[in-house]
């Protein structure tokens, strides 16, 4: 019954082959960005500086620094955390504590999804046609910032309903038997045991928005403003659209710049997920039932 | 309470501030609820509003669908064909894919089966870090990185083509599709796996036989979603395809995708024109086309992310 | 079906032909009879006869469920539980403890003291005074009186379960209802509860749904039997025990002969 060893060492050859030609191809995967990154580093890292980061560009954009983009992506990303991230809690608390399960929520799940999934050309298709065009507010801050929060509205919604589910439902039992309200027992128990999913959807929405370009290219991002915004309704520089401005449109670019752009904006990205990583390995630790 | 009988109180029955927060917050949050469903309808609404001009002027099914010819700008005869375009997009996400999805599908196997403990969680954790990175990034590393690459390795007098559009999109849309794959084989029960391996079955037999098959619907959705992401693709693909409008015949011929399209003639037309309205109506057409394979995708995953 | 409704007692609740149904599926028909103040109501029977169904109808929890609807009615109070307005303050009257012992993942205090907040109460001091005559009442004062700001969700099911009381007291309610209490809890915490329910039979009205006829035997005054979704004997827990019982199958199940 059980074969003869030659068979075994086949066997166990062909094993390790397959293990390690996959872990190869995983390799593979992760090298070239590995590689790239690091050439960003290498190439960008120079130019990085502290008047890089707090002074205003010169010359047509080849000298100076990028401030005003920096700013203007604070500020879009500001806003459009305003603008989603109540909404986005009442969505996933909507989703986790009323919805019942029949084809509607179902619809709304899928709503969901396709919004996550529309190309981001589309949505500034629709920041032009709606926020633009027909709210009048022209390319403004308030324009790209409200385009970039619907974009981004799904991210919130689920880190937020996956932590309000992950409550247990004998909880939510035993205060609707002692009288509480659905409000009342969401507000003492449930929420407060929710609120770093909610805190990782903020991180993960800074992190998608930081880096948009194509939702801001044509709502209220501009490339290059003399001064800085006043309000909502003024435009704004922001750092993705500064990246791609300078790699493609400027002439007599010095080549380090747009590397050290693309540095900087890839470490904002980088840290913001890293720290949504940490958050949520710190709390796998502490458990509290 | 004390050692007394509780009394009855029958003044229970009154609707207090409770009863009535409660109330608004159901509203509320209802609200919150259906915003999604009104913010896809409100997309599709303004973006067709926009684009209504150009459906009843100057469309025509068969120029649009069927005519590499995208002259818009053109004075004497502008035509609106967006066959080179599609050709475009569809060469990138073609090649995008053709790239992917077995380095993906490799590295969920490896990371789902093979590797255990802090070398799995350091995998996924690089993985979910490089799906983040944004898009123009990826543009620039095609037009500073790939595109020199290409002219010196090939030979060729231009770097900027399907090829490395196509190698850009394929590493973006891998640590997505790689999550989502490895979700699909986690899913699959350990004991399908247990059943084998008491027959005698290697670990890649397992997998080969058992495991693959059993995820197959959540592989097929990755895949979907992978093609999705290729479709949408907007700074990258504008940044590192050339700008040729034509139907490409070899990877190293430039072109240009429908994306990329809108996002580079968007700010030259002026509202209202046929030209802007024209743009409007492949946003349409994009809108779609990416409903379908998401409905598609997620209708073939649902269940398996949740486990 | 058996009990008359004495027009002399003072009924906490009235049950009056109580049908409930999930769906097509009947899990408790035409079920009628009176639970009077300050006794203990005992309710034994096998599983699935319909018992935890009736308890979650006195309160209404069968709102949750969409898929449960019921004929007949409840009164408690006299008040039909069906009509009521404000259904959250029928439920504060109510006090309940479930088979599985519930900590909330607040603090000890916090368990305790979250009734006596929703009613309103916001003075430290009387909370205070709430919290231990509560938690000494359920008979765990002693074990956590020196922690009282550590998590209730990590006690032991033991202290869960008598924290559940101590939740269940600080409703100061009028009627508590317990659903297999013990099931999940050691015989010593066992019989401390029992202890804690005898006392405070003197106070208020107490319903035990329990599947150790022993307990009822201890504990209630009266008991009802009930078999796969029809109550078939109401009677003082005695006679249900040792003198005559309108169905047969009562005494069978009461000697162990099945269940």
């Amino acid at each position: 019954m059980f074969e003869a060893s030659s068979l075994n060492r086949k066997n166990l050859r062909n094993e390790r082959l397959v293990k390690a030609s996959l872990g190869l191809m995983t390799g593979l995967l992760i090298l070239p960005v590995v590689l790239i990154l690091s050439t960003l580093l290498y190439k960008g890292g120079p130019v990085i500086s502290f008047e890089f980061l707090f002074a205003s560009p010169t010359n047509g954009m080849t000298t100076g620094g990028i401030f005003p983009a920096l700013l203007g992506t604070i500020l879009l990303v500001l806003v459009a955390l305003i603008a989603s991230v109540p909404l986005g809690v009442a969505a996933a608390i909507y989703l986790s504590e009323y919805a019942p399960d029949n084809w509607f929520t179902r619809a709304i799940n899928l709503a969901i999804i396709n919004l996550a999934g529309v190309p981001s050309i589309v949505h500034a298709l629709f920041g032009v046609g709606a926020f633009v065009i027909f709210f009048k507010f022209g390319t403004s801050i308030l324009a790209a910032s409200l385009t970039l929060a619907i974009m981004t509205l799904p991210v919130v919604i689920v880190a937020t309903r996956e932590s309000l589910q992950a409550v247990p439902q004998a909880f939510r039992e035993a205060c609707w038997n002692m009288g509480a309200t659905r409000w009342q027992t969401i507000r003492r128990v449930v929420l407060p045991n929710a609120v770093t999913g909610i805190l990782t959807g903020v991180i993960l929405e800074v992190s998608r928005t930081s880096g948009e370009t194509a939702p801001i290219m044509f709502t209220g991002a501009a490339f290059f403003l003399p001064l800085l915004p006043q309000g909502v309704l003024d435009q704004t520089m922001a750092l993705s659209l500064h990246l791609f401005v300078v790699s493609t449109q400027v002439p007599d670019m010095p080549e380090e710049l747009p590397y050290g752009v693309a540095l900087v904006l890839i470490s904002i990205v980088l840290i913001m997920n890293s720290l949504s990583i940490a958050l949520r390995m710190y709390l796998r630790g502490r458990k509290k039932w | 309470m004390t050692k007394e009988k509780v009394p009855a109180r029958q003044d229970f029955d009154q609707l207090n501030r409770d009863w009535f927060i409660d109330k608004a917050v159901q509203v509320l949050v209802f609200l919150g609820g259906i915003s999604a469903i009104v913010f896809i309808i409100g997309i599709f609404v303004f973006i067709s509003r926009e684009g209504l001009g150009f459906i009843f002027g100057d469309f025509s099914f068969t120029e649009f669908f069927g005519s590499p010819n995208w002259r818009p700008t053109s004075e004497s005869n502008p035509t609106y064909g967006i066959l080179a375009l599609v050709a475009g997009t569809a060469s990138v996400t073609g090649l995008a894919m053709l790239v992917a999805i077995p380095f993906s599908l490799g590295a969920a196997i490896y990371i789902a089966e093979f590797a255990s403990g802090k070398k799995r969680e350091f995998l996924k954790v690089t993985v979910e870090l490089l799906a983040a990175i944004p898009s123009v990034v990826w543009g620039f590393i095609g037009l500073a990185i790939m595109n020199p690459i290409i002219i010196q390795t090939f030979n060729v007098p231009v770097g900027l083509n399907v090829l490395n559009a196509g190698v850009i999109l394929g590493l973006m849309a891998a640590p997505i599709m790689t999550s989502i794959a490895e979700d699909a084989l986690k899913a699959v029960p350990d004991r399908y796996r247990e059943a084998a391996e008491a027959m005698g079955a290697t670990r890649w037999q397992v997998i080969y036989k058992v495991v693959l098959p059993a995820a197959k619907n959540g592989l097929l959705g990755a895949v979907l979603l992978g093609v999705g992401r290729g479709f949408g693709e907007t700074m990258a693909v504008l940044m590192a395809t050339g700008h040729s409008i034509n139907i490409p015949t070899s990877v190293f011929d430039s072109v240009r995708a429908l994306t990329a399209t809108i996002a580079a003639e968007l700010g030259e037309t002026a509202v209202g024109s046929p030209h802007y309205e024209a743009l409007f109506t492949i946003g349409i057409f994009l809108f779609v086309i990416t409903f379908i394979i998401n409905l598609s995708a997620d209708l073939i995953v649902r269940g398996v992310r949740k486990g | 079906m058996v009990a008359v409704v004495e027009p002399t007692a003072v009924n906490k609740l009235e049950v009056d032909r109580l049908t409930i149904r999930y769906g097509d599926h009947v899990a408790l028909e035409d079920v009628s009879f009176e639970v009077r103040e300050n006794e203990v109501f005992g309710i034994i029977g096998p599983a699935n006869s319909g018992k935890t169904s009736f308890l979650k109808t006195i309160n209404r929890m069968d709102m949750f469920d969409s898929n449960m609807s019921f004929e007949g009615a409840i009164r408690f109070n006299g008040v039909d539980v069906s009509r009521v307005r404000n259904v959250y303050g029928l439920r504060r009257r109510i006090g309940v403890v479930f088979p599985l012992p519930v900590g909330l993942p607040l603090s000890i205090y916090d368990n305790v003291a979250l009734a006596p907040r929703l009613a309103g109460q916001k003075n430290r001091a009387e909370l205070d005074i709430i919290v231990e005559r509560c938690l000494r009442r359920a008979a765990l004062w002693d074990e956590v009186k020196d922690r009282l700001h550590s998590l209730g969700s990590m006690l032991s099911g033991g202290q869960q379960q008598r924290l559940t009381i101590a939740r269940a007291l600080s409703q100061e309610p009028e009627l508590l209802m317990l659903d297999e209490f013990s099931i999940a809890v050691d015989p010593v915490t066992t019989m401390r509860i029992e202890d804690v329910l005898r006392e405070l039979k003197k106070e208020i009205t107490i319903i035990l749904v329990t599947n150790l006829v022993q307990q009822a035997r201890r504990l209630a005054d009266r008991t009802a039997f009930f078999l796969e979704g029809r109550c078939l004997d109401v009677a003082p827990t005695e006679e249900l025990f040792t003198g005559t019982v309108s169905d047969p199958r009562t005494r069978d199940y009461v000697e162990g002969r099945f269940g």
